[in-house]
């Protein structure tokens, strides 16, 4: 697992859009990097909030697993980096 | 719908503040008062959202300083360049009013049933869900063996400082205070590293279970310095707030 950089948060920070996503807590589940095959528990994943949405990376080879982007009360998401997320 | 908070489901609430605390010149404690407060957990958070006048919002993530059972209460680190902490922490005054959601997070919790002994690490501002992690502690009548390694840049940047002093009973508070430091200052003057940790940390062996809390480069720093020492990674949970200058 890499170091993170100074400026990435981890997937405790995004504990409420997930519950708003997935309609539960999702920061103990674990999800699986469909790129390398990583195993991570969510609150342990790389987030990065840079204004216009959330990007949620592996810690192992940084592929994008997650994004969510909000347009007003809309949330757009996309999962095709995670090959099972529990 | 607006107004109704469905229980079981996470909603934006509209919190009173009721008193503000000044904790060191840069952070201040805001108790909140939310009508039909669920409760919360050691270590959670909530979000805070703030709507500008033209419409535009911004939301933050803050940690929840009070203990289980304690009415909900925050403590904001102002950020010189931040959108929300400026206000938190110069403008909000008791009876305005804020958008809050929460309790969130079911990781970075930790309760009297989980044991220890326990070791909580802080960078700055991080010590705020471990503060509810100790109050949880006392409130329980826990005697799980506790020590604190809290790093500050200097002695008036403590937050919590009177109430950290005043902890006995099993709880063992060691400061590291990297930039100045006052008068007659025995203990440590420089970032946690490796030696530090060697020195505070419960030996692996204990079986010690480790609360890792601040700035990402000094959460990186610790966990893999935890892990180095024998620690299982599934033993140290982290929470990391970014780059917040510590």
């Amino acid at each position: 697992m890499k170091a993170l950089d100074d400026y990435a948060l981890d997937g405790n920070a995004i504990g409420g859009l997930l519950i708003e996503v997935f309609g539960t807590e999702m920061t103990t589940a674990t999800g699986t990097c469909a790129h390398c095959g990583a195993v991570s528990v969510v609150a342990e994943l790389a987030v990065y909030r840079p204004g216009l949405g959330t990007v949620v990376r592996c810690r192992s080879c940084d592929a994008v697993l997650m994004t969510f982007v909000q347009i007003h009360s809309v949330t757009c998401v996309d999962l095709q980096g995670l090959a099972s997320l529990a | 719908m607006a107004g109704t908070a469905v229980r079981g489901r996470l909603t934006w609430q509209t919190a009173t503040v009721g008193s503000v605390t000044d904790e060191t010149p840069r952070v201040r404690t805001l108790l909140l008062e939310v009508p039909d407060w669920a409760g919360h957990r050691a270590g959670q958070h909530v979000d805070i959202r703030l709507t500008a006048d033209d419409g535009y919002q911004a939301e933050r993530a803050y940690s929840i300083a009070s203990a289980p059972g304690e009415p909900l209460a925050i403590t904001v680190e102002r950020l010189d360049d931040g959108e929300v902490s400026p206000y938190l922490t110069e403008d909000l005054q008791p009876g305005d009013s804020l958008e809050v959601r929460g309790p969130i997070g079911g990781y970075f919790v930790w309760e009297p049933a989980f044991g220890g002994p326990l070791l909580l690490l802080a960078g700055g501002s991080g010590v705020v869900p471990l503060r509810a992690m100790l109050r949880c502690r006392a409130s329980a009548g826990s005697s799980v063996p506790t020590r604190l390694l809290y790093s500050s840049r200097s002695w008036d940047d403590v937050i919590y400082r009177a109430e950290l002093d005043g902890l006995s009973d099993g709880v063992e508070v060691i400061h590291a205070l990297t930039r100045s430091q006052p008068p007659g200052w025995t203990g440590y003057t420089r970032r946690v590293d490796q030696q530090m940790l060697a020195e505070v940390a419960w030996p692996a062996a204990e079986q010690p279970l480790a609360y890792v809390c601040g700035p990402t480069s000094f959460v990186e720093a610790v966990a893999s310095g935890l892990v180095g020492l024998g620690y299982p990674a599934g033993r140290v949970k982290t929470e990391r707030f970014g780059a917040t200058g510590q």
